[in-house]
């Protein structure tokens, strides 16, 4: 397989959950390809049913129509070839220490022997600059740590590809922008695909390399374009997010300012 | 839109000379008084000291004898052998009971998580049966088990059983999606996801579980014993406070129940407290 060949396949896929009384459909055949090292953009509004694609591409939920390949191969299961970074500051185990979240992960699934997991996981969190942290307790963290920590576990499993679900939604506007450079400068460091959900257009436009647009509910894509470069300027950034915004909203680029952050 | 004067832009220089304090450590008496130890061995000096005053005003050894006289009576039955004896009987046929129970628990609850119906059976058991009180079920389960330690274990075991269920079915269905997501992506077995993911994510109900279990057992253990203490050979606590009571030796009556409020003391601020802090205390799981 060469870096051109997609890596994922997500074709024609209908999404469809149960609610108590209603049966919803979340997306309606999307279809998009994800090559090795993208850093693919899932964009779109609340209730586009973005957030159940990556479920859906974690495993957790089967499509009704289309397919989801990895690999060439169909998704019918959770599995640590696919980590999953969630939004909610609860993902960490509160039982566990911040190394000890991460060595669980990777011999959980098998993926390394105690030794080797130790080693690893210092060897990630040293990456995103937690090892002083190493034997806390997740609740003593502030929010942009946990997350970080999440980050780290989700790139010592080194999975084909990561799943971000708006893994820095949660935090406040001045963490979430060291946290795209920190996303990005990790990136450049080991060239992961991730698979990255947000609802955020100058996020889209700032972390990915690609980005997927998605019409709200149910979810359709609108437009697949290219991301911006990291050393885009401002300007060129922000014709990028006013182009977007027209796209997604159906209104004439330029007018008003964006609701979005 | 009037037209307002321009407000200049301000920096400050900011220095900590000259600050009164920074971090100091708290002094000793507040150090002590944050001990719940301490606060605790305040409480019952307290409740001791109240005793010893009512009763010495009271001056009647018949109906409330005195904290002194007491610690006397509980001395004596030490040293007898009469009340070591009866504890450990008792605390035998508890910890039979209280196992069995857990056990019987775990295996409902496991068939509650695993199944619909399992979950639909715990549920419809638990309301028919927890309401009712345990020491209701003695006399038939005399009538099943004979006068002996079987009928005492099966009233046990129905103390125990509901409210560990109960307790730690909530608990299962509590953990956040979020970390059971977690858990199965890292592909963690069927037993691995209930060993490593739902137990300690469920602790602090199995621990409540476990705690009035652990209550309700006694309670009713004694209970038996005093409505019914004959029923079981040699006797334990509750015979020996009922024997008592019929030769009118009330301090020894007292000291019987004074055994068992040091058990019931001792249990929970040695093992449970100590499990809580821990495990989920120094998790963040309770404050």
């Amino acid at each position: 397989m060469t870096d051109s060949d997609p890596l994922l396949q997500v074709d024609g896929v209908t999404l469809q959950y149960r609610t108590t009384d209603h049966l919803v459909t979340a997306t309606y055949r999307v279809s998009f390809e994800v090559r090795t090292a993208d850093r693919f953009v899932i964009l779109g509004p609340s209730g586009c049913g973005k957030s159940t694609l990556l479920k859906a591409v974690g495993g957790f939920l089967r499509p009704v129509e289309g397919r989801i390949l990895l690999g060439g191969v169909t998704i019918d299961a959770p599995g640590p070839d696919r980590v999953l970074v969630f939004q909610e500051f609860d993902q960490l185990l509160p039982w566990k220490t911040v190394k000890d979240n991460i060595t669980f992960a990777l011999t959980a699934s098998r993926t390394l022997s105690n030794r080797e997991a130790d080693a690893r996981a210092r060897h990630y969190l040293d990456k995103v600059h937690l090892t002083p942290f190493a034997d806390s307790y997740p609740h003593t963290l502030s929010g942009g740590m946990k997350q970080r920590v999440a980050i780290a576990r989700g790139m010592a499993m080194e999975p084909r590809i990561l799943l971000m679900d708006e893994p820095f939604a949660a935090l406040d506007a001045l963490t979430r922008t060291q946290m795209q450079a920190e996303l990005l400068r990790l990136w450049d460091d080991t060239r992961f695909t991730v698979l990255f959900v947000t609802h955020s257009i100058p996020e889209a436009v700032r972390v990915g390399s690609r980005i997927l647009l998605l019409s709200a509910h149910p979810g359709q894509v609108r437009a697949e374009l290219a991301g911006g470069d990291p050393d885009d300027s401002d300007e060129a950034r922000t014709a990028r997010v006013a182009h977007i915004d027209a796209l997604l909203f159906d209104r004439p680029a330029g007018s008003g300012r964006s609701q979005h952050d | 839109m009037t037209e307002r004067p321009a407000r200049p832009d301000v920096v400050h220089t900011v220095t900590t000379t000259g600050l009164d304090v920074v971090e100091r450590p708290l002094g000793a008496g507040a150090r002590l008084w944050a001990s719940g130890a301490v606060r605790k061995t305040l409480v019952l000096a307290a409740l001791a000291g109240l005793w010893e005053g009512y009763a010495r005003a009271l001056d009647n050894a018949l109906l409330f004898p005195t904290l002194s006289s007491t610690g006397a009576a509980l001395l004596a039955g030490l040293a007898s052998g009469d009340l070591p004896r009866a504890a450990v009987y008792t605390l035998g046929v508890l910890l039979k009971g209280y196992a069995a129970g857990l056990l019987l628990a775990a295996l409902l609850t496991a068939l509650a998580s695993a199944t619909r119906l399992g979950a639909d059976l715990l549920e419809t058991l638990t309301a028919m049966f927890n309401p009712l009180p345990s020491i209701a079920l003695l006399p038939l389960a005399l009538i099943w088990f004979g006068l002996g330690e079987g009928s005492v274990i099966f009233v046990l075991i129905h103390a125990v059983l509901w409210a560990v269920a109960l307790n730690t079915h909530a608990g299962f269905r509590a953990v956040s999606p979020t970390l059971r997501m977690v858990g199965r992506n890292y592909g963690l077995s069927p037993a691995g996801y209930l060993t490593r993911i739902l137990i300690p994510g469920a602790f602090p109900s199995i621990l409540t579980g476990l705690k009035v279990g652990w209550a309700f057992a006694w309670r009713t253990l004694i209970a038996a014993e005093l409505v019914f203490g004959v029923s079981s050979g040699s006797g334990g606590l509750g015979w020996y406070i009922f024997e008592r009571k019929n030769q009118l030796l009330i301090p020894d009556v007292f000291a019987g129940l004074l055994t068992v409020i040091l058990f019931g003391l001792f249990v929970e601020h040695a093992i449970f407290k100590t499990v809580e802090r821990r495990t989920i205390r120094r998790w963040g799981m309770q404050i």
